[in-house]
């Protein structure tokens, strides 16, 4: 894996929306950058113009009641929707990202709230689905099965019996952290985990949590969606809000508390609002 | 922040131990398959057991409905003729039809889907290259087979097209399919109503006639199957034995024996069968050439399917078409291509079928031929559900419809009772596919 980029400091905080001071220090390019990302779904307008800074090496979580629309935002940047409306700049370019293939070749990395393995293929042929290794024209099992047994190992995925069983016998922890290695085993430089820790146990969690702690100690950009403010709290460094489609809060974690973060998510503003505080960014 | 300072790639000792407990959630959904985590051939067997007995049963029904409809039918036909040599190649002839149609319908049951048209495709392709040889155009006759493949394949493609591009049922679409080629048939056949290729001096007939009623010379048989079982022995046993030696997931060396063993004593007896004289007044002796090449489909499309990313992106497909797609496959592309290989199949079928009928005629039931195409994959092990099947699936079903057929056709029962038995068999087959995916099934709700 290439993982060579050092981690960013952590710089002052920029409010969303462009509506407070710009005259924080600079923050670095975020590798993504959202504008204006609208999305509908017949009747259904999922998302307004949602706009998101996503940094190299820093977590951001993405917070929101049920149906704010943090998975269709996951999507359309993952290749599975397009968006109506916006454009996203990926290191600074215009990109379009129409297919799954868009954005796994930009280095862009999934692991969906809906989880997306083929139950009938076991976890090696999963983990390689879409992007099989050949020698000629054959699958090269073996190369396959070596890198995936070394990924899986690495994460310390020790309590499968066999790589090679069908992922429809695995837990639902099995499964999960499955879908994760999978979505860390390529170069990837954005992974993106939607509710990546709902099925888990307290040790897989911690494991989950782990892992993303390692993945932006390697400068990868990771955000994180979560209803769980206790994992958002331990490792996020950024958090965005979702309400009914629309971004109410995007800001550096020390700008936040759990109780800001719940009225954001319910009301869409704060008592503590870090929007109209403009003063949030100047953290410690 | 939590400072790590293990090198990367480590986790805290906490996490590790965690991790390596037993995990008290893994109540598996369904049984790990025997010949993965087995160390020994006794082990595999209690582990294959084990599974047979939770519902899902692998190769088990089919195997049994084998012995089974031939020793019923070896006890009441008439001098238990239905054993004899002569009346086993026979079947061997009339199986061939049924196995790579059923390969074939293979293509699209793996996907979840149905193709009710291949019965009248077939007809169409045997027509194809029945026409061919005819003394205008007079191709030669592998011309002519290919002209028929293609011309197949070509309506596969459009089946493929309508269904995807259209987002229209398989069902519905393939049923329009079934009339539609079923109609163009007695077109093509005009008012001959059919086609023969039984000319003993055009050597292009012969040679497609001579698919079914040729057969290879009994001592370049024995050396051809020793050949064949030396060669794909040689490369079981240097995977198995290369992947047990770098400690990749590998059955045990007993159940790679096993396996060589059966493919050699499966091959002796065709052989050994086919080349006892069946000839009553002058003798017929050997292996039909359509033998052979129903075993070079089978290894086609075993390869097709489980060798290569094509064959990888069908099953993906059909176990979970939202994960192919996420994962970057062309769900459209890889379902219009099993439509073009399942008729591209079919059309191959419907040569042998003009070579064992010494030609085509508007009598032919594409109706029955298309559920004995079904009946014969889900027989095999092929699941009606999608995700699971493989090409072996159509040759051991296809094997069992052509003993029932053939075994019925002995005891001189009309057309009716074969019907009767036939759906019997299927609704049989059917109810063992839905009782092992009920089984898994409910295991997951009660893991959930
Ligand atoms: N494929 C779709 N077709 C139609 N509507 C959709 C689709 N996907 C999402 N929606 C709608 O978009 C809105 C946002 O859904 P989304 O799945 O993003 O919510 P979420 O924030 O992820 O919620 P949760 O916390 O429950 O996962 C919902 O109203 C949902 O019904
Ligand atoms: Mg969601």
């Amino acid at each position: 894996m290439d993982m060579t980029a050092e981690p960013n400091p952590l710089p002052g905080g920029v409010p969303a929306g462009g509506s407070a001071s710009v005259a924080a220090p600079a923050n670095p390019e975020p590798l993504l950058r959202l504008r204006g990302i609208s999305k509908h779904f017949g009747a259904v307008q999922a998302l307004y113009g949602v706009d998101l800074d996503l940094p190299p090496g820093q977590v951001t979580a993405l917070c929101g009641d049920n149906g704010a629309g943090k998975s269709v935002l996951t999507k359309c940047i993952a290749g599975i929707h397009e968006p109506d409306e916006g454009e996203m700049l990926w290191e600074g370019r215009q990109v379009h990202i129409r297919t799954p293939k868009d954005a796994a070749s930009l280095g862009i990395e999934t692991v969906y709230q809906d989880l997306a393995l083929a139950d009938n293929l076991d976890i090696v042929q999963n983990m390689f689905l879409g992007r099989e290794r050949v020698s000629s024209v054959f699958l090269d099992e073996d190369g396959m099965e070596r890198a995936a047994a070394d990924t899986l190992a690495g994460l310390r995925v020790t309590t499968v019996r066999s790589i090679r069983q069908p992922v429809a016998t695995l837990s639902g922890g099995q499964r999960q952290a499955v879908a994760v290695a999978k979505a860390v085993m390529w170069n990837s430089k954005l992974v993106m985990l939607d509710e990546p820790t709902a099925a888990l146990g307290v040790a897989q969690t911690a494991m989950v949590l782990e892992l993303i702690r390692r993945l932006k100690d390697h400068g990868l950009a990771v955000m994180v969606i979560s209803h769980n403010l206790n994992d958002v709290f331990e490792v996020a460094d950024r958090i965005a809000v979702l309400r009914l489609g629309r971004m109410v809060a995007e800001d550096w974690l020390s700008s936040f508390d759990r109780q800001s973060v719940v009225d954001f998510m319910t009301t869409g503003g704060s008592s503590r609002d870090v929007l109209a505080s403009g003063s949030s960014h100047d953290k410690d | 922040m939590a400072s790590i300072d293990k090198p990367a790639g480590e986790l805290p000792d906490t996490v590790t131990e965690a991790l390596s407990a037993p995990d008290l959630t893994a109540a598996a959904v369904e049984v790990i398959p025997p010949e993965i985590l087995a160390q020994s051939l006794g082990q595999y067997l209690r582990a294959w057991l084990a599974r047979a007995r939770s519902g899902d049963a692998g190769v088990l029904p089919v195997a049994i409905a084998l012995v089974a409809v031939t020793v019923v039918f070896t006890i009441v036909s008439p001098n238990h003729v239905f054993l004899s040599a002569g009346n086993l190649v026979n079947l061997f002839d009339q199986s061939a039809v049924f196995v790579v149609l059923a390969m074939g319908e293979g293509f699209v049951l793996l996907l979840g889907e149905i193709d009710l048209s291949i019965g009248y495709v077939a007809a169409i392709g045997g027509i194809v290259a029945a026409n061919l040889v005819q003394p205008t155009p007079n191709w030669p006759w592998w011309a002519a087979i290919i002209a028929a493949l293609l011309v197949c394949g070509g309506i596969g493609a459009i089946h493929g097209l309508i269904i995807t591009r259209l987002g229209m049922p398989a069902f519905v679409v393939t049923l329009a399919g079934y009339l539609f080629w079923f109609g163009v048939m007695i077109i093509i056949l005009g008012a001959a109503g059919g086609v023969g290729i039984t000319s003993t001096v055009l050597p292009n007939q012969q040679a497609l006639y001579g698919l079914v009623y040729s057969y290879i010379d009994p001592v370049v048989a024995w050396i051809g199957l020793v050949v064949i079982v030396g060669l794909l022995g040689g490369a079981l046993w240097l995977r198995d034995a290369g992947r047990r030696r770098s400690g990749l997931v590998a059955p045990p060396v007993g159940l790679t024996v096993a396996k060589i063993v059966f493919l050699a004593a499966a091959g002796v007896v065709v052989v050994a069968i086919c080349n006892v004289n069946r000839g009553s007044f002058l003798p017929i002796v050997g292996v039909p050439w359509v033998v052979p090449l129903v075993l070079v489909v089978l290894a086609i499309w075993t390869v097709l399917l489980e060798r290569t990313p094509f064959g990888r992106h069908m099953y993906a497909v059909g176990g979970n078409p939202e994960a192919a797609r996420r994962a970057g496959i062309n769900v459209s592309r890889v379902r219009t291509l099993a439509f073009v290989l399942c008729s591209l199949t079919a059309g191959l079928a419907g040569v042998i079928y003009c070579s064992q009928l010494g030609g085509m005629t508007t009598n032919i039931n594409g109706g029955q031929l298309v559920l004995y195409a079904v009946a014969a994959a889900v027989i095999g092990g092929t699941s009606l559900f999608g995700g699971r099947g493989r090409a072996i699936h159509g040759l051991l079903g296809g094997l069992v419809i052509g003993a029932i057929y053939n075994g019925l056709y002995l005891l001189g029962l009309p057309i009716q009772w074969q019907l009767i038995a036939t759906g019997l068999v299927l609704l049989a087959a059917v109810s063992v596919d839905a009782l092992s995916r009920r089984g898994a099934g409910s295991g997951s709700l009660a893991h959930a």
